[in-house]
C-alpha cells in the first residue's frame, strides 16, 4: 500500500521552473533514493514534500492524509498544518541541531513541547506533564541509544563529530515517529571516511521496515539500502526502476551519463 | 568639602542610575518590538519603522530631549490660541510641560529603543535558515522557534555590541542635563556656583568610570556563561 504518494508536483522560482510534474508513490516499509546531479530538483522536490516550500501545482498524500493540494480552496487550521507536518521527517544536509542544547534535549524538545500544549488543552495538573516528560525522555534515550550516542547525552552539538551530529539529527527526526522519513544528502557535508556511521544507521532503519526517502550522492549506498531508485534530471523523473535495472542497466542518455561520470569521479 | 561632595555626588548619580536602569528596562523590550518591525513583510509597517529609526538615529538625542520637554507645552500654548476649538485642539490645549525626569526617559527611551532594534536585527538575521526549518519540521510554531531555538543564539551573538550601546547609555544620561534633570553633572556643576570649585565636576568622571568597569565585568561574565555552546 501507497504510504506516499506524490502526484503532478510543479514549482518554479521565478522564471526557473525547477519541478515540471512530478509523480511517484513510496509504499509503506520501502525505501526511495533519488539520485541526480545538482540543480535537477531532487532537493526541491523534497522539501516541497516536507513543507518547507509550497509546490505550484500538485498533491501530495501522506498515510490517509492529504498534505498538500493545490486545489484545496478552504484554509487549513494551525492543528491541521501542525498534523501535516509530523507526516513527514527531514534530516539536514548541514544537521541543523540546535546548538545551545545537550544531545538529549536536542531529541526531546519538539516532542515535549507537543506534550506539553496536549496536557495543558486538557487541564491536565502540573504532575501529569511532568510523568510525560519522564517518559519522553526514557523514550529519547532509547532513540539515542539505537544510533549509538548513549554516551554523549549531556554533550553539546560543537563537541561532536560531523557523523555523530548528524547520528543525533537523525535520533531527533524519529522521536517524532514521521510517516515518511526523509533525508536530504545526509552525508554530503561529513568528511568520506565517517559517512559510513550515518549510512549504517540509516541501512539499519530500512531493514526496520521505515519508509524513507533519501536524497543522495553515495551511489554504491543507493544501490545497497534503496527498493527503488529515481533518476531526476532537470524538474523530472527521467527514470525509475530497481537499483539492479537503474545502476545495470540505464535506458536514459542522461542517467549513462550521470553514472559514468559519478563512477569516474 | 570632600565628603560633602561625595555625598552630592552620590544623590546625583542616583538619578543618573535611575535614568540608566528604566530605560534599559524599557527600550530593551521595545527594541525587540521595533526590530520585528523592521523586518515585517507588511510593508507600510516596517517603512514607518524604518523611517522612525532613521529619524531617531540621524538627530542628537540633546535635540530629542529638547522637543520632548518642551515640544507638547509649546503645541497647548498654540492650540489654546485658536478660537473655537474642536475636541481635539481642546485636548492639545490641556497638554501640560512634562515631568523633567519623565521627558528625559521618554526620550532616552525612544532613542535606545531604536539603536537595540538594529542589535536585535543584526543578531536575528544572522542566524541560519536551517534553525528556522528544523524547527518547523520538527513541527514547532513560529513563536515556539522563535523563543526556544533561535532567542538564545541571537542573546549569545549581540553581547558585545549591546555592551558597547549600554556603556555608551550609562555616559549619554549625562545629556538629561540639558532639560535639568538633576543627575551627577548637574550635582557636580553647582559647585562652581555655590563653592567656585571645579574639580567636583572632574570628579564626576570616577562614578561613571567604576559603573562602567562593574557593567564591563558583568558583560564578560554573560560572554562566559555563554561560551559553552558555539553557533
Amino acid at each position: 500500500m501507497a504510504l506516499l504518494e506524490v502526484k503532478g508536483i510543479y514549482k518554479r522560482f521565478g522564471n526557473t521552473e525547477v519541478l515540471k510534474g512530478i509523480d511517484f508513490s513510496l509504499d509503506e516499509g520501502k525505501v526511495i533514493s533519488i539520485i541526480g546531479s545538482s540543480g535537477s530538483g531532487k532537493t526541491t522536490l523534497l522539501r516541497c514534500i516536507t513543507g518547507l516550500e509550497t509546490a505550484d501545482k500538485g498533491k501530495i498524500i501522506v498515510g490517509d492524509r492529504v498534505t498538500f493540494d493545490s486545489e484545496r480552496k478552504e484554509k487549513l487550521s494551525k492543528a491541521e498544518k501542525r498534523e501535516n507536518q509530523l507526516c513527514t521527517g527531514l534530516v539536514f544536509q548541514s544537521f541543523n541541531l540546535f546548538p545551545q542544547y545537550t544531545v538529549l534535549r536536542n531529541v526531546t524538545l519538539a516532542k515535549e513541547l507537543l506534550a506539553k500544549e496536549e496536557l495543558k488543552a486538557q487541564k491536565a495538573p502540573r504532575s501529569a506533564i511532568k510523568a510525560r516528560y519522564q517518559e519522553i525522555e526514557k523514550e529519547a534515550k532509547q532513540v539515542i541509544d539505537s544510533v549509538g550516542l548513549l554516551d554523549k547525552l549531556g554533550n553539546y552539538p560543537c563537541e561532536l563529530s560531523g557523523g555523530q551530529q548528524q547520528r543525533v539529527a537523525i535520533a531527533r527526526a524519529l522521536m517524532l515517529s514521521p510517516k515518511v522519513l526523509c533525508f536530504d544528502e545526509p552525508t554530503s557535508a561529513l568528511d568520506p571516511e565517517i559517512t559510513g556511521e550515518v549510512l549504517n544507521v540509516i541501512q539499519k532503519l530500512a531493514e526496520e521496515g521505515r519508509t524513507m526517502l533519501i536524497v543522495t550522492h553515495e551511489m554504491g549506498f543507493a544501490r545497497q539500502v534503496s527498493d527503488e531508485v529515481i533518476f531526476m534530471h532537470d524538474g523530472v523523473i527521467a527514470e525509475a526502476g530497481a537499483p539492479e535495472e537503474i545502476f545495470d542497466h540505464p535506458q536514459n542518455q542522461r542517467l549513462k551519463e550521470f553514472l559514468s561520470a559519478t563512477l569516474h569521479a | 568639602m570632600f565628603w560633602t561632595v561625595t555625598v552630592s555626588l552620590l544623590e546625583g548619580f542616583g538619578k543618573t542610575l535611575e535614568l540608566f536602569a528604566l530605560t534599559l528596562l524599557f527600550a530593551l523590550p521595545l527594541g525587540l518590538i521595533l526590530s520585528f518591525g523592521s523586518m515585517s513583510r507588511f510593508k507600510p509597517l516596517k517603512w514607518l519603522v524604518k523611517t522612525l529609526i532613521w529619524v531617531i538615529r540621524g538627530t542628537p538625542l540633546m535635540l530629542q530631549l529638547i522637543v520632548i520637554y518642551y515640544g507638547p507645552g509649546l503645541l497647548a500654548s498654540n492650540a489654546a490660541m485658536v478660537e473655537n476649538p474642536n475636541a481635539l485642539i481642546s485636548w492639545v490645549a490641556s497638554w501640560s510641560v512634562m515631568d523633567r525626569f519623565v521627558a528625559a526617559l521618554v526620550a532616552f527611551v525612544i532613542n535606545y529603543a531604536c539603536y537595540f532594534s538594529e542589535i536585535y536585527r543584526g543578531g536575528i538575521e544572522s542566524i541560519s535558515k536551517g534553525q528556522y526549518e528544523a524547527g518547523q519540521v520538527l513541527g514547532m510554531t513560529r513563536t515556539q522557534v522563535f523563543f526556544k531555538v533561535v532567542l538564545l543564539q541571537v542573546v549569545k551573538r549581540i553581547v558585545p555590541p549591546m555592551s558597547n550601546e549600554i556603556i555608551t547609555l550609562v555616559k549619554d544620561t549625562s545629556l538629561a542635563r540639558i532639560i535639568a534633570v538633576y543627575e551627577i553633572i548637574w550635582a557636580g556643576q553647582a559647585f562652581i556656583k555655590s563653592a567656585g570649585i571645579l574639580w567636583p565636576l572632574f570628579y564626576t568622571g570616577v562614578f561613571y568610570l567604576v559603573f562602567n568597569g562593574l557593567l564591563t565585568v558583568l558583560f564578560g561574565y554573560i560572554e562566559k556563561k555563554l561560551s559553552y555552546f558555539r553557533g
